[in-house]
């Protein structure tokens, strides 16, 4: 079918909302609470386009194209009401970017730019919410004093996670999200909450404080945890891991993690961990070369096939490892040790 | 016919809160005691319920008669002189129902139907309301009740029947007003099954209670409407949801679909047509956004009551994702009879556009409240002073609101407004589902239009940004106002913002929430600009803006007021000092203890601005 948007003319599909379509034209329409992966929510609400025929301004995020639409992104009536929507959601947040965290990756901050909202005169200055900060479980901070009730958490929680941790609880202005009772966190922490917080309101407890937004740089790569090889970003500074997060390229996580991946990096810069091989001599571990590790290794699975026979030598692997790793590794053990003593944690 | 005397006392909410219950059992005891030959029967509202409670007497080939504000230690009297002599008790009489199958009328007692109250109403929604026993199935059948159910499951197709709820003009009764017939045909042309039915029965509206006297005085009406709804859609399950609390209305319905069940009428193969449906009840825990359809879904799923973007309609996606129609309580009332006496009797009644009764909670400032029945298009002048018998003596009627917290107000200027959707919606208000309050000459238009917002903002769920941060910043607006503390350009912020509130909300709380505030400054402007410039409340409600002035010239030096002032604000006052009271209004904390306590009433309360004499703090004579 036909739409035409911002006089552009698009061949749009069939059952796709006005936001995707525009999107797929290169049109940029901001939202704060749609995510791609997450049911179509409508809470934010500055997606709002204008369509033509109706009076009131619908939400991009939520409305289906229909043949012969004319939608409108951008006028100064749908600029006002962006405007007069972030001056009311910044209106009950405490504004301290100089000190957040979320700071120059914040959507808010970058809409409160884009539309020059009030933030030092806000004409809708009022009561805002109470809410202490819960910081007692191990990984999540949450400030809910700058959640916007975007409701991207609790909908990652309970669609893509299926673990349904958080919900919105009680109504209106002083609605907020909690675990069942309002106690502490206590989850898989699979994090991916954290990854979809588009505001300074859910953050990583390891990375307070490590370092600004800008000051990062960005490694993809993929999470050495298990088989599956989710695409994983590091954040470094300083030639230090600092925080990771689910890739934004494709990958076969599709913007999940697990709690390992997500925040079981401290191992990386551990000063106990190995990062050379050890060989024992006169009763000491001492350094070697990979080379040598290597030549010593053959040398003595050799000497000791020869003189006990291939059943005397046993294999086992790893569910760390790739499908790949552990297929070369049975074969080795199989077709070059000659034996079938082999077996790792997940079994063959 | 009667055969034996029977005693009607109206048994609901209202009746029950006037004490209906202590009534009912007098006479239950009396007779029992007298060994009177009679029958104690409660019903439910008939609508009179300034009137309550009522006990009407109907004697063996007699007319019925009704006595209003009964009382238990009047039962004796009224039931010896009117069941042991068939004399009734004149001193208690309101009236008597028109004689029908040849009763014989009592001698100079005015007739029901002839009362100013009733005159101009008519009744279809509450034709049973008051004259059936909601907890008898067969009193119900004996007023030509399941006969229209009857009629469409045995000779009627579902086409047939939407064409039929298409010609009679009936339009949703929950708020929208949204055509009833097209709804249905949408539902039925929906691709999926199952489907639902939905009778919305949340009814949150502060001061609405019009569904409630539905459901408590004849529920087997939105029953039978709810069955001829499943056929003509193809449904086979629904739902009533009800709040939880009206526990009499739950209990009505409970009884009622276990009545219907055993009679065959809900079921499998209802009365052998071949046709299944059953209905379940949901109980709702009170919030006022339930009621919005997408939210009352969620809820019958489990979730969370918050609303959803539509499109999708529920008649196409509704519960659990399947389409599904969701009407209102007294929109299935109708529907029976309609099928029963044909699209045209029903268009018959109404306007070009807004056919039909509705049905209208009366309350606020006025001399008759109650519940009542009227044509579509009655000039609201008629329901307030004809039906409603004006405000108080010596107040004059200022403006009336329609549609709660959703609607707006029509001053007096507008009286003559008919009613109907699209005139009420030129005036700046809504039909609504029903309330009207109407306010008087002592009613604070910037207090009325808090009042509603503060309702709207805690009724928010909280999904969306303009309702959420939008109704708690144009209420804090509001109360800054009232408070004295209002800034220059308030006015204009909340016209603007709740402008945005308007246009920005996801459903019908937060699109109309901003509507009693902007109708109010649209019609009662210089109220809005006396309180914010001259910080003066010209009926004295905003106890912030208003001053407590003593009378120098009638003061009785009594000293009561002194004693009574929690923060000594008041000099004088006393024999002792032989000088009349003075408050130091710098002191004061407007508690208005003293205006309360004073015996003699010589303490006024002013606008500041009005009273004009304060100086130096001091409050002055000469008000
Ligand atoms: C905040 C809100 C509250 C509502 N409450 C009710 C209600 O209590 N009862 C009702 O029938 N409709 C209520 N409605 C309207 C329903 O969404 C829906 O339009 C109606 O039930 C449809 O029935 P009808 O077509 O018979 O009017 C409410 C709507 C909103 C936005
Ligand atoms: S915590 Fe973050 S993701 Fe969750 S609702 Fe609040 S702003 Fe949205
Ligand atoms: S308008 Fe109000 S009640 Fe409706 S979805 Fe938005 S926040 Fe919830």
């Amino acid at each position: 079918m036909k739409v035409i948007i911002d006089n552009k003319e698009i061949i749009a599909n069939e059952g796709e909302t006005v936001l995707e379509a525009a999107k797929r034209a290169g049109l940029k329409i901001p939202t704060l609470c749609h995510h791609p992966r997450l049911s179509n929510y409508g809470g934010c609400r500055v997606c709002v386009v204008e369509v033509g025929g109706m009076n009131r301004l619908i939400t991009s995020c939520t409305t289906p194209v229909s043949d012969g639409m004319v939608v409108t992104t951008d006028s100064p009536k749908i600029r006002e009401t962006r405007k007069t929507l972030l001056e009311l959601i910044l209106s009950d947040h405490p504004n301290d970017c100089m000190t957040c965290d979320k700071t120059g990756e914040c959507a808010l901050q970058d809409l409160a730019y884009e539309y020059g909202a009030n933030v030092k005169e806000n004409p809708y200055d009022g009561a805002m919410r109470q809410y202490p900060t819960e910081d007692k479980n191990q990984f999540i901070i949450r400030d809910f004093s700058k959640c916007i009730l975007c409701a991207k958490c609790t909908r990652v929680c309970d669609e893509v996670r299926a673990v349904g941790a958080i919900d919105i609880m009680k109504r209106g202005f002083y609605a907020k999200v909690a675990t069942s009772f309002d106690g502490v966190l206590d989850c898989e922490f699979c994090g991916n909450c954290v990854d979809v917080c588009p505001v300074g309101s859910l953050t990583e407890k390891l990375a307070k404080g490590k370092g600004r937004t800008w000051e990062t740089g960005k490694v993809d790569t993929i999470c050495g945890y298990c088989g599956v090889g989710c695409g994983i970003t590091l954040h470094i500074k300083d030639n230090t891991v600092i925080k990771v997060t689910p890739t934004e390229k494709e990958s076969v996580n599709n913007g999940a993690l697990c709690v390992k991946g997500k925040f079981a990096y401290d191992f990386i810069n551990n000063k106990d961990r190995l990062t050379r091989p050890l060989i024992k001599k006169d009763d000491k571990f001492v350094e070697a070369s990979w080379d040598e590790a290597i030549d010593y290794t053959v040398k003595r699975l050799k000497e000791i096939k020869e003189k006990y026979g291939s059943n005397s030598i046993g294999g086992l692997s790893s569910a760390r490892c790739t499908n790949e790793e552990n297929y070369i590794f049975q074969k080795f053990i199989r077709a070059g040790i000659g034996t079938n003593n082999v077996d790792h944690c997940a079994r063959y | 016919m009667t055969t034996k005397p029977k005693i009607i006392i109206g048994m609901g909410t209202c009746g029950l809160a006037a004490g209906a219950r202590a009534v009912f059992e007098e006479a239950e005891k009396y007779i029992h005691e007298k060994k009177i030959g009679a029958q104690v029967i409660g019903v439910g509202c008939i609508g009179m319920c300034h009137e309550e409670p009522l006990l009407d007497i109907v004697m063996p080939k007699r007319t019925r008669v009704i006595y209003s504000r009964v009382t238990a230690d009047m039962i004796s009297k009224i039931i010896h002189s009117h069941i042991q002599k068939d004399k009734p008790e004149k001193g208690h009489v309101l009236s008597q129902m028109l004689p029908d199958d040849g009763a014989n009328p009592y001698p100079s007692i005015p007739y029901y139907e002839e009362m100013p109250f009733n005159k101009k109403q008519h009744r279809i929604v509450l034709k049973n309301c008051g004259f059936i026993n909601p907890l008898s199935i067969n009193e119900y059948i004996a007023r030509d009740g399941y006969e229209a159910a009857k009629n469409v499951l045995f000779s009627m197709k579902p086409e047939e029947i939407i064409d039929t709820v298409k010609r009679s003009g009936l339009r949703g009764r929950g708020g929208g007003g949204f055509p009833t017939g097209m709804k249905w045909e949408f539902c039925r042309k929906a691709e999926g099954s199952p489907k639902y039915l939905i009778c919305n029965a949340d009814e949150g509206d502060p001061g609405a209670f019009m569904d409630r006297s539905v459901l408590e005085g004849d529920p087997h009406s939105v029953i039978e409407g709810m069955i001829i709804a499943a056929y003509a859609i193809g449904a086979n399950q629904g739902y009533i949801y009800v709040r939880a609390e009206y526990p009499l209305a739950v209990k009505h319905l409970k009884v009622a679909i276990a009545q219907a069940r055993e009679k065959d009428f809900l079921g499998k193969n209802i009365l052998g047509s071949g046709f299944d449906f059953d209905i379940d009840l949901k109980q709702g825990a009170g919030a006022f956004v339930c009621g919005e359809e997408t939210a009352l879904i969620a809820s019958i799923e489990g979730e969370r009551g918050m609303p959803r973007s539509k499109p999708p309609f529920p008649a196409n996606k509704g519960l659990w994702g399947k389409p599904t129609n969701i009407n209102n309580v007294e929109t299935f009332a109708n529907v029976p009879q309609i099928i029963l006496k044909g699209a045209d009797w029903y268009a018959g009644f109404g306007t070009e556009k807004s056919k039909g009764t509705k049905v209208f909670a009366l309350t606020g400032k006025i001399k008759r409240p109650g519940l009542i029945e009227v044509p579509m298009g009655i000039p609201l002048k008629e329901i307030i002073f004809d039906i409603g018998g004006g405000v108080a003596d010596g107040s004059r009627f200022k403006a009336v609101q329609t549609g709660g917290p959703s609607g707006g107000c029509i001053p007096a200027e507008l009286i003559d407004t008919h009613v109907e959707y699209e005139s009420l919606i030129a005036a700046g208000t809504m039909m609504g589902s029903g309330g009207m309050v109407v306010m008087d000459d002592s009613n604070c238009m910037v207090e009325m239009a808090r009042f509603f917002l503060n309702f709207s903002t805690d009724e928010s769920c909280g999904k969306c940004v303009p309702c959420r941060i939008g109704t708690k910043r144009l209420l804090e607006i509001l109360e800054r106002i009232v408070a004295g503390k209002a800034k220059e350009n308030d006015l204009e912020l909340l016209a603007s913002l709740g402008g945005t509130v308007k246009t920005a909300s996801l459903c019908g709380l937060g699109q109309t929430a901003p509507n009693p505030v902007l109708s109010m400054i649209r019609y009662f402007r210089d109220e809005y600009v006396e309180h914010i410039k001259d910080k003066s409340c010209r009926t004295g409600t905003c106890q912030a803006l208003s001053r407590y002035i003593v009378n120098l010239d009638t003061c009785k030096m009594c000293g009561i007021c002194v004693k009574g002032c929690p923060v000594d604000a008041i000099a004088d006052g006393t024999k002792k000092t032989k000088k009349p009271a003075l408050i130091d209004d710098e002191k004061c904390i407007r508690c208005g203890i003293c205006f309360e306590k004073c015996p003699f009433g010589v303490i006024y309360t002013k606008g500041a601005k009005k009273a004009g004499h304060v100086k130096e703090g001091l409050s002055e004579v000469k008000v």
